[in-house]
C-alpha cells in the first residue's frame, strides 16, 4: 500500500503490514536538547481554555457533576455532534451532545448506571430501563455464575474492587492506527483475519473469534460514521499533523463512548505525532506555536472526557479519574531516545492550559535519556505536580520499545498485549483472618478454611507464617477463579469492540491481580518476628487487637531484615496466583497498587499486629506506613525498590511528598537533585513514582477553604488527582502522608 | 577502626552541600549557640555508637543518588569533636570515589583535624557572626579560631562554601554582609556563600529538652529581606 497521505515518509514494512512501531522507527526525529524551542498558548487557547474553566467550575458547584443526558444509550453514534466553541476548536468530538454531559453506560450493569443517576439527582429514563430489562448486561452475567464463597470475599472485602459491575477497562487501543492506515485498510485486515478463520476447525475458541472479528469490523464502521457526524471522512490515513491527531482522537472518543472502563488509557501517542509535526514543519505549513496550539486543544478535548460513577466507586477510586495516560519519552531498542520535541510539548500543556491531572502524563524515564528532557520533566514535577515516572529500563526488557501505561502503572506493548483487570486483595485482613482461623472480625463472617483461633501467649513467627500461607492459597485460587467468571462474562456481555479493533486479532492476554496492605503486613510480620506481640482477644475468644513489647524493623528504612519480609510476600502471592490456570490462558501478574482504596480497605481491616489501630488507612500502594520513616527519603526510596517487578509486573507504585525547602534552596537546585533522586532510585530498579514537591500547609489550608484552590492538582497512587475532587476522608489521609522535610 | 557517637542519618539531604547527600548528624557540640536549631546533638554522651566502616557501607546502599555532584555530608554537632572517626569515615568514602563535605563551626585545628580536612573535597563553614563581640556573646568562645580555620582552608585549597544563619535584629544588617564578602573575597578558597534564614522549628526540640531557646524571641526573616541581603552578597 502507498498513499500520496504518506509522501515524504521513509519506507519500511509498516507499509505492508499494520505496524505503527515500524513506521516510528523509520520516521521519527529524536530530539536530545532542552526546552527553550516551546511556545507558550495562543490567544485562541486561552480563550478556548477560559471557557472550558468556567465549566469546570460550574461542574463544581453542580456538586461534581454538571449534566447527564438518562434517555440516550452510549455509543459510537448516539449522540448529535458537541462542541465548546465549533468555530475555534481544532481537534474536534465530545463524549455527548454537551461538554462535560455525561452519557450512561449500562452494558457494565443496571444497577451501577441507577445508582450513579440516583446519586446525582436524576433517574435512569424508562426507555432505558426498559431496553435494559431484555438485555443480560456483565453485571448480570457474573453474578450468574459466582459461587457462594466468591460473593462472600467480596462482602467481607478480603477481595474489593472486582470490574463485576462496570466496565473493567484498563485496555488501550492502538489508536494511532486510525491516523497511519484509516480505517478501510483496519477493516480490510480484520476482514482478512476472519476468513483465515475458516481454514480451521470451528471449536469453542474459534467460533469466539470469528463472532469477535465481526463485532470489531462492525465498531470499525461505526467509528467511520461517528466522524463523518463531525464532518470527517477517515477511512483514509490523516494527511498532516492536524489530521493525525484528529483521526487518533477520533479512535480514542469512540472507546470512552462505548466503554466506561475504570482506565481507560490513551497510549503512546506523543512521539508518533511528532512525525507528522516535522513533516508540516518541513514543508512550512506549520509553526512551533501552530503546533503547541494543536497538542493543546487535543488535550483540552481529554481534560473534559468524563464517566458517570456511584459514590461507592468514588470511594475506591477518588477524584473522578479516567487514567487517560499518555506514556511520554523512553529510550529505543536500538540505543536511540524515543524523546521527540513533541514529548516536550505533551508535558508544555500542564503551563499552557495550567496544572491538572487529566491526561495522567507518565515518563518513562531511562538513566540514558537526554539530560535537556530529564531537566525538564523534573521542572514539570516541581512546578505542578502532576506527572508521574516510570523505569523504562526495566519494563523495556519485557515489553519492547512501544508499550504503554494503562491506568496508573500496568505496562502493555500496543495493539499486541491487552489486559484483565482484576483490582486487588487485602492481605493484611488475609493476616487476621489466618490468625482467627478463618473469622472476619470486622464483618463478623467465617470465610475460607475453619480451624481454631491461633492459640499463643506470644505470636511466633514460624506459626504465624504457616498459618498465613495456608490461607494465601486458598484466596490466591479463589481470586484466580473470580477473575475467570469476571472477565469471562465481560467478553460475553461487554466486549470492547472498538478497543480490540485497534488491536492485533492475536493479542497476548494479562491478568493483572493486585494486592493492598502490603507494608501493614510486612511490618506486622516484622513486629512478631523481632518484637514480642501479645494477641488480646474479644468476648468470644477472637483476636481483635494486639500488645507489642520492643522495637522492631520497619518497611521504609533500608532495613533487609523487614523490606525481605515484603519482597517475599510479593513473590509468595504471585507464586501461589500462578498455580491456578486463567480464561483465555492469559499470563498472572501482580500489581501493589491501591489507588485511592487504601483508606476504604483500611476502614474495613481490624487493629494489626504492626500497631496501626482498626479502621486507620493503609499506607497507599507500596508506600510504606505513613511517618515510620527515620532514615529519610531515599531510605524509604531504597525499601520499595527492592520489590522485584519480576514479581510484580502489573506495577509497584510509590507516591513520594517533599518539601520545596528539602529538595534544595533554588528552583535550579530543585530540579538537579530532582534528577538524580529519579536517576538513583530507576538505577536500583525500582518500577514507580509520583513525585509531589509541596507543603502540607498548602494541603491543610486547601482542606480548610477549596474555593481558594480549584486547581490545586496531587499526584495520589498512579495517578493525579484534583485535590478538591478527593473526600474528605481521603484529603485527610493524604495530608497525614509523610512529606520529607529539611531538618 | 574507630567509633563515632552518631546523632542521626538523613538519607536524603539537598540542603547540606552539592547535589543529593548522605548526611550523617554527628552527636556532641562544644558550642551553645543562641540560635542552634539542634540543641538534641550537644551532649557528646547521646546518640548512638557506629563503626566508620559500617557507616561508610551504609552510605554506598545510596550512591546512585548522587549523581555528578553528591555524596556524603558530615554535620552535628561538631563534627571536629570526633575528628579521628571523621577521618576515617572520609579516608574510606574517597577508597570508594564518594565525595566528601564537612559541616563545620571551624572552631578547633588540631592535627587531627588537620588529617580530616587532608580527606574533605569541601567543608560548609558555619560563620555565626563577622565580629569577636558577637561570638563571645552569643558562641561563647573567640572569632579568632574561625578565622585561622578559614585561612588554613585557603592555604590547603579546600574548596569552601561560607554559611551564615540570618537572625533579625543579630546580623541582618547590611555591614554584616559586607564584611561577609569581603572575608569571602580575601580567601580564594570561598566559591559560594549561602544566608540562611533563622528558623524557629526547632522549639520543640528545646521543649522536649526542657531548656529555653535563648533566640526564642528573634522574629524569623522575612523573604524580601533574605533576598536583599543576598543581592547585597553580589556586590
Amino acid at each position: 500500500m502507498n498513499v500520496a497521505q504518506w509522501n515524504g515518509f521513509r519506507e519500511g514494512v509498516w507499509q505492508e503490514e499494520i505496524n505503527v512501531r515500524d513506521f516510528i522507527q523509520q520516521n521519527y526525529k529524536e530530539y536530545t536538547g532542552d526546552a527553550d524551542f516551546l511556545a507558550g498558548a495562543t490567544a485562541r487557547t486561552d480563550k478556548m481554555m477560559n471557557k472550558v474553566q468556567n465549566l469546570f467550575r460550574k461542574e463544581r458547584l453542580n456538586g461534581g457533576v454538571l449534566d447527564v443526558d438518562v434517555e440516550t444509550v452510549s455509543s459510537l453514534t448516539s449522540y448529535a455532534p458537541g462542541y465548546i466553541d465549533k468555530e475555534h476548536e481544532l481537534i474536534v468530538g465530545m463524549q455527548t451532545d454537551q461538554p462535560l454531559k455525561r452519557g450512561v453506560n449500562p452494558f457494565g450493569g443496571m444497577r451501577m448506571a441507577r445508582q450513579a443517576c440516583a446519586a446525582y439527582g436524576y433517574r435512569l429514563s424508562d426507555k432505558m430501563e426498559t431496553e435494559f430489562h431484555y438485555r443480560t448486561t456483565h453485571n448480570d452475567g457474573v453474578f450468574r455464575v459466582y459461587t457462594d464463597e466468591m460473593r462472600a470475599a467480596r462482602k467481607c472485602h478480603v477481595i474489593t474492587g472486582l470490574p463485576d459491575a462496570y466496565g473493567r477497562g484498563r485496555i488501550i487501543g492502538d489508536y494511532r492506527r486510525v491516523a497511519l492506515y484509516g480505517v478501510n485498510r483496519l477493516i480490510e485486515q480484520k476482514k482478512e483475519d476472519k476468513r483465515r478463520l475458516a481454514d480451521g476447525a470451528f471449536n469453542y475458541e474459534v467460533t469466539r473469534a470469528a463472532e469477535e472479528l465481526y463485532q470489531q469490523i462492525s465498531f470499525l464502521e461505526k467509528l467511520k460514521e461517528m466522524a463523518q457526524l463531525y464532518g470527517y471522512d477517515i477511512s483514509m490515513p490523516a494527511a498532516d499533523a492536524r489530521e493525525a491527531i484528529q483521526w487518533t482522537y477520533f479512535g480514542y472518543l469512540a472507546a470512552i463512548k462505548e466503554q466506561n472502563g475504570a482506565a481507560m488509557s490513551l497510549g503512546r501517542v506523543s512521539t508518533f505525532f511528532d512525525i507528522y509535526i516535522e513533516r508540516d514543519i518541513e514543508m512550512g505549513v506549520l509553526t512551533e506555536e501552530g503546533a503547541q496550539e494543536l497538542m493543546d486543544d487535543f488535550v483540552i478535548k481529554l481534560r473534559i472526557a468524563r464517566h458517570l460513577r456511584t459514590p461507592e466507586y468514588n470511594e475506591l477510586f477518588g477524584g473522578d479519574p479516567m487514567w487517560i495516560t499518555e506514556a511520554v519519552g523512553g529510550m529505543g531498542k536500538d540505543g536511540r531516545t524515543l524523546v521527540t520535541k513533541n514529548s516536550f510539548r505533551m508535558l508544555n500543556t500542564l503551563y499552557t492550559l495550567g496544572s491538572s491531572p487529566e491526561p495522567n502524563l507518565t515518563v518513562l524515564w531511562s538513566n540514558a535519556l537526554p539530560e535537556g528532557f530529564k531537566k525538564f520533566c523534573a521542572k514539570v514535577s516541581v512546578d505542578t505536580d502532576s506527572i508521574q515516572y516510570e523505569n523504562d529500563d526495566v519494563m523495556r526488557p519485557l515489553h519492547g520499545d512501544d508499550y504503554a501505561i494503562a491506568c496508573c502503572v500496568s505496562a502493555m506493548e500496543l495493539g499486541k498485549q491487552m489486559q484483565f483487570f482484576g483490582a486487588r486483595c487485602n492481605l493484611a485482613k488475609l493476616l487476621l483472618i489466618a490468625i482467627n482461623g478463618g473469622y472476619d472480625t470486622t464483618s463478623g463472617m467465617h470465610i475460607g478454611p475453619q480451624m481454631p483461633v491461633l492459640d499463643a501467649e506470644v505470636l511466633d513467627y514460624d506459626t504465624v507464617m504457616e498459618r498465613y500461607d495456608i490461607y494465601i492459597q486458598w484466596l490466591s485460587r479463589l481470586y484466580v477463579n473470580t477473575m475467570n467468571i469476571i472477565h469471562y462474562t465481560h467478553d460475553k456481555y461487554a466486549y470492547e469492540k472498538i478497543q480490540m479493533a485497534l488491536h492485533d486479532t492475536n493479542v497476548e492476554r494479562l491478568m493483572a491481580f493486585g494486592v493492598a496492605g502490603l507494608s501493614v503486613v510486612a511490618d506486622s510480620l516484622s513486629a512478631i518476628k523481632f518484637a514480642k506481640v501479645t494477641p488480646v482477644k474479644d468476648k468470644l475468644g477472637y483476636i481483635v487487637d494486639f500488645e507489642r513489647d520492643g522495637d522492631f524493623p520497619k518497611y521504609g528504612n533500608d532495613d533487609d531484615r523487614v523490606d525481605e519480609i515484603a519482597r517475599e510476600m510479593t513473590h509468595k502471592v504471585i507464586t501461589e496466583l500462578r498455580k491456578t490456570p486463567t480464561y483465555r490462558k492469559a499470563i498472572h501478574t501482580l500489581s501493589v497498587l491501591t489507588i485511592t482504596s487504601n483508606v476504604m480497605y483500611g476502614k474495613h481491616t481490624g487493629a494489626t499486629p504492626d500497631g496501626r489501630p482498626a479502621g486507620a488507612p493503609f499506607a497507599p500502594g507500596a508506600n510504606p506506613m505513613h511517618n515510620r520513616e527515620e532514615n529519610g527519603a531515599l531510605a524509604s526510596l531504597n525499601s520499595v525498590a527492592k520489590l522485584q517487578y519480576e514479581d510484580c509486573r502489573d506495577g509497584i507504585s510509590n507516591t513520594f511528598s517533599i518539601t520545596p525547602d528539602a529538595l534544595g534552596k533554588s528552583e535550579e537546585e530543585r530540579v538537579d537533585n530532582l534528577v538524580s533522586i529519579l536517576d538513583g532510585y530507576f538505577a536500583k530498579k525500582a518500577h514507580h513514582i509520583n513525585v509531589n514537591v509541596l507543603n502540607r500547609d498548602t494541603l491543610i489550608q486547601a482542606y480548610k477553604d477549596p474555593e481558594a484552590f480549584p486547581n490545586l492538582t496531587i499526584r495520589v497512587s498512579g495517578y493525579a488527582v484534583n485535590f478538591n475532587k478527593l473526600s474528605r476522608e481521603q484529603q485527610r489521609e493524604v495530608i497525614s502522608r509523610t512529606f520529607h522535610e529539611a531538618v | 577502626m574507630s567509633v563515632g557517637r552518631i546523632h542521626s542519618i538523613q538519607s536524603l539531604g539537598a540542603v547540606d552541600g552539592p547535589g543529593v547527600r548522605f548526611v550523617v548528624f554527628l552527636q556532641g557540640c562544644p558550642l551553645r549557640c543562641h540560635c542552634c536549631h539542634n540543641p538534641d546533638t550537644w551532649e557528646l554522651a547521646g546518640g548512638q555508637e557506629q563503626e566508620a566502616a559500617a557507616l561508610v557501607k551504609k552510605a554506598l546502599r545510596y550512591r546512585e543518588y548522587f549523581g555528578r555532584d553528591g555524596g556524603v555530608t558530615l554535620s552535628g554537632g561538631e563534627p571536629l569533636l570526633q575528628a579521628e572517626f571523621c577521618e576515617e569515615f572520609f579516608r574510606l568514602c574517597h577508597q570508594e570515589g564518594l565525595s566528601t563535605c564537612l559541616d563545620t563551626s571551624g572552631i578547633l585545628l588540631t592535627d587531627p583535624v588537620k588529617a580530616l580536612l587532608s580527606h574533605t573535597d569541601r567543608v560548609l563553614l558555619d560563620i555565626k557572626y563577622t565580629g569577636e563581640e558577637l561570638y563571645r556573646k552569643y558562641v561563647g568562645c573567640s572569632y579568632q579560631p574561625v578565622l585561622d580555620f578559614l585561612d588554613y582552608l585557603d592555604e590547603q585549597s579546600i574548596k569552601t562554601t561560607l554559611r551564615q544563619v540570618i537572625i533579625p535584629t543579630v546580623n541582618d544588617e547590611e555591614e554584616n554582609i559586607r564584611r561577609l564578602r569581603e572575608i569571602a573575597r580575601a580567601h580564594p578558597c570561598v566559591d559560594k556563600v549561602e544566608l540562611l534564614p533563622f528558623r524557629k522549628v526547632c522549639q520543640v526540640k528545646y521543649d522536649e529538652l526542657g531548656i529555653s531557646f535563648p533566640f526564642g524571641d528573634k522574629p524569623e526573616p522575612t523573604a524580601e529581606r533574605m533576598a536583599q541581603l543576598k543581592q547585597m552578597l553580589k556586590y
